[in-house]
């Protein structure tokens, strides 16, 4: 792996420049494998079973029979190379193999060898191959250089998703008995635990009393952040990062003042106290399910009317567009509102009624960039029209921000980058992996600070956050200029009956005017 | 003796075609599709998604997005293929539907613009290296079977001429049961048995992605998720896992 100040040069550049082809250069960057353990409570066998590969083979042969999606991806590709450049992690290391068409090859040629005719007769005309153990190996390293970010389909004139095939690939080889350790571990926690770091009820309730008394402390609002609390109209489930981590817990504490100047009733639940679902990262539909149930029972058992989900990439795409296949229909909850809701539809809705009121100048030292993440960006929505996903998060940075300076366009909205940690890859182990896969993403951060003096990216998931601070210190920014969008929101948030909102201040603010939304007063606000 | 054996085969490759053709349609069409994976921004109504679709179809609006020299060369080669097939009822049909006789023109310029274009997307395939390492021998040899076809064709017209009229004779007769004689002039068996070959491979290739992208739910799903409740085998629930 190169050293730090290689890193750092590596940040400038065209973000989406094709490097030269090095085969190989990353093939020995692969996950530990699973323990024992860690497989058996998803289950699914301790190790590499004997006779693996009659088993993997009978196992994608199930998948072609329960996914049409696999079965057209695998026939369809016509190797026109319109994606071989659309991938992070192509872009950042050359390696061939992550080019989207080579990684689906190195399922497809098995799917060819074993599963048609072509293949079975003249293997080596159609690129057809055995599955050997060198093979396996392949398939454990490029399937876990693939974020699942579904740039690539984007790009395909079939729509050909090659996270599809990843999802497919690391199931068979979780069935075999070869699963990754990072996300089966957690993936585990939260069935034991009831989230992915393994954050027990009673430490959870620590925590949010710890983070109300910070807030009540800064603003002399007493905030709740309540946990379990039956009877409730909303029940917020947020990815646990946001719990402890940095900027996570800044953007918790942003849903917290947002839904206090709602006025509705909400809660958390320690059942559910996960969004994230790795269980679509390996591509297990009954471990996605079985999580999914999770969040359905907790709203059932609390008796909410509303299901809102905090910033998390992946774990919308699985609320949005899985949840109610997987565990629905969800018609105990309130149809008036969406089901379920992001909490920034929920956020835009009450600035567009003008309920929240803004100090932007409270964040006047950050110029700020968005970071659309993948999942949220190509493979979900928010509101009511298609791009709403990209507005809306605009919308209230820049109701909450006077400086916002988009990034290039070409790395932006659906064409955004991932990060270059989600999918499963976000452990130490893949940090080259981690490392060059987030070198366009870099790039486009370094072109907007040179030209705009950008400090500051905002971004709604989890994943990217704490991706982004580790990696940022490495191509030479801070690690703090990795911002939540709910902390921008709770950075200039004027609480009502708060000690910071005095009255001369909204007196001198014609500031409201060009932000997009009308920053009236929440009624009650008191009227001078 | 030689005549019958193309008549046999003549429908041989037809049922093979059509019968390939029907059971990967069936295939698809009775696969599941567990979840919503529309690839967004897309279309909330399914009206939208059939006009992405057709968009897709017709204007391969993705690869444009993606690649211009590849949307350019691919486009037209399939435009021209279009025209060129469509061109080619004149030797089938009788009477000649208006439709066909006016494209006749556009039709012959057809072959050579297709022809190109593969030339085109061919030294792509060769000359761009990350196009070069994906491509396997399959993929040349289609370029080949395709660019044989087009050229044997073209040497019909222009080289050395083939007895269209009998030709004609010969489809009308497989298709009213009354067999006629097929002109045995090299340049015809050649462009016939290289189609011949095309439409065998076609329903088992890559080539079914003119059937596949069709089915590709990534494009036609629209994106209601939250309108429209999605069922699928997927949902249905084993044990809620107690922890
Ligand atoms: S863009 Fe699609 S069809 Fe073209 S090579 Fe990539 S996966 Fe295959
Ligand atoms: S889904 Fe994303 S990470 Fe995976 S191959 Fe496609 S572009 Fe690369
Ligand atoms: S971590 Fe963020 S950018 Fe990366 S795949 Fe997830 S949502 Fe996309």
């Amino acid at each position: 792996m190169a050293g730090d100040d290689n890193i750092i040069d590596r940040a400038n550049g065209d973000p989406l420049e094709c490097p030269a082809l090095a085969p190989g250069v990353m093939a020995s960057s692969k996950p530990y494998v699973a323990a024992p353990a860690h497989q058996e409570a998803l289950g699914f066998p301790g190790q590499l079973v004997e006779g693996w590969q009659e088993k993997a083979i009978a196992r994608l042969g199930e998948l072609l029979e329960s996914s049409r999606a696999l079965r057209v991806y695998l026939d369809s590709c016509v190797k026109c190379g319109a994606c071989t450049d659309k991938c992070q992690f192509f872009l950042g290391s050359g390696d061939p193999n992550n080019m989207p068409v080579a990684r689906q090859d190195l399922l497809r040629k098995v799917y060819r060898r074993y599963f048609t005719l072509a293949g079975k007769l003249t293997p080596s005309l159609v690129g057809a191959e055995d599955l050997t153990e060198q093979v396996l190996e392949e398939w454990f390293s490029y399937f876990h250089q693939c974020s699942q970010c579904r740039r690539c389909s984007l790009f395909c004139p079939y729509g050909i998703d090659t996270a599809e095939i990843s999802m497919a690939a690391r199931d068979i080889m979780d069935t075999i008995g070869k699963g990754q350790k990072y996300s089966n571990e957690i993936i585990g926690k939260v069935f034991k635990i009831g989230n992915n770091l393994g954050l027990p009820p009673k430490a959870l309730k620590a925590t949010l009393q710890g983070l109300e008394e910070e807030i009540e402390e800064e603003t002399g609002v007493a905030v709740r952040l309540p946990l379990d609390e039956p009877g409730a109209e909303i029940l917020l489930v947020t990815p646990s990062a946001d719990f402890f981590a940095s900027p996570h817990m800044e953007g918790l504490i942003g849903y917290a003042k947002v839904l206090h100047e709602s006025g509705i009733s909400w809660t958390f639940s320690s059942h559910a106290s996960e969004a994230a679902n790795f269980g679509m990262f390996i591509g297990s539909t009954d471990n996605m399910r079985n999580v999914a149930l999770r969040i359905r029972k907790a709203a059932e058992d609390l008796g909410v009317k509303r299901l809102v989900f905090g910033e998390c990439g992946h774990a919308w795409r699985v609320a949005y567009n899985f949840l109610d296949t997987l565990a629905g229909p969800f018609d105990f909850l309130d149809p008036k509102y969406p089901r379920p809701q992001h909490i920034c539809e929920f956020t835009w809705d009450l600035i567009k009624a003008g309920r929240l009121t803004f100090d932007k100048s409270k964040n006047d030292q950050i110029r700020l960039t968005f970071h659309d993440s993948c999942n949220v960006a190509r493979a979900s929505r928010m509101g009511d029209e298609p791009g709403g996903q990209f507005e809306i998060p605009r919308a209230i940075l820049r109701a909450t921000c006077n400086h916002f300076y988009d990034m290039a366009p070409e790395t932006i909205r659906e064409s955004t980058l991932c990060c270059g940690g989600g999918g499963g890859l976000l452990t130490d182990e893949l940090m080259d992996v981690r490392i060059k896969g987030a070198q366009p993403r870099m790039r486009a951060l370094r072109a907007v600070a040179d030209e705009h003096g950008v400090t500051h990216m905002a971004a709604i998931c989890a994943i990217c956050k704490a991706q982004f601070s580790k990696i940022l210190p490495k191509y030479g920014f801070d690690m703090e200029a990795i911002v939540s969008v709910h902390q921008m929101v709770s950075n200039a948030i004027v609480l009502s009956g708060s000690r910071t909102g005095d009255a001369s201040d909204e007196d001198d603010a014609p500031d409201g005017e060009h932000d997009g939304g009308p920053a009236a007063q929440k009624e009650g606000s008191g009227d001078e | 003796m030689a005549n019958e054996a193309f008549v046999v085969l003549a429908y041989a490759v037809a049922l093979i075609f059509a019968g390939g053709l029907a059971y990967r349609v069936w295939q698809y069409a009775t696969t599941p599709v567990p979840l919503k994976i529309p690839t967004t921004p897309a279309p909330v109504t399914r009206a939208g998604a059939a006009a992405r679709m057709l968009r897709e179809v017709a204007l391969f609006e993705s690869l444009f997005r993606s690649n211009k020299w590849t949307w350019l060369f691919g486009w037209v080669f399939h435009v021209s293929l279009a025209l060129v097939v469509l061109r080619h009822l004149r030797y089938v049909l009788e009477p000649v539907p208006l439709l066909v006789q006016l494209i006749q023109p556009l039709g012959v310029l057809a072959g050579f613009t297709m022809v190109g274009a593969l030339l085109a997307l061919w030294a792509r395939r060769l000359l761009v290296p990350r196009v070069r390492v994906i491509s396997g021998p399959s993929d040349h040899l289609m370029l080949a079977l395709l660019v044989a076809i087009g050229a044997s064709g073209l040497a019909m017209t222009y080289v050395a001429r083939t007895d269209i009229v009998a030709v004609k004779a010969f489809w009308l007769g497989l298709v009213h049961v009354d067999w006629q004689p097929l002109p045995t002039d090299p340049a015809l068996l050649v462009h016939l048995g290289l189609v011949a070959v095309l439409a065998l491979i076609f329903p088992f290739s890559k080539l079914l992605h003119g059937v596949g992208v069709w089915f590709s739910p990534s494009r036609n799903q629209a994106d209601d998720a939250r309108e429209r409740r999605h069922t699928s085998p997927a949902g249905l629930a084993p044990a809620v896992r107690e922890g």
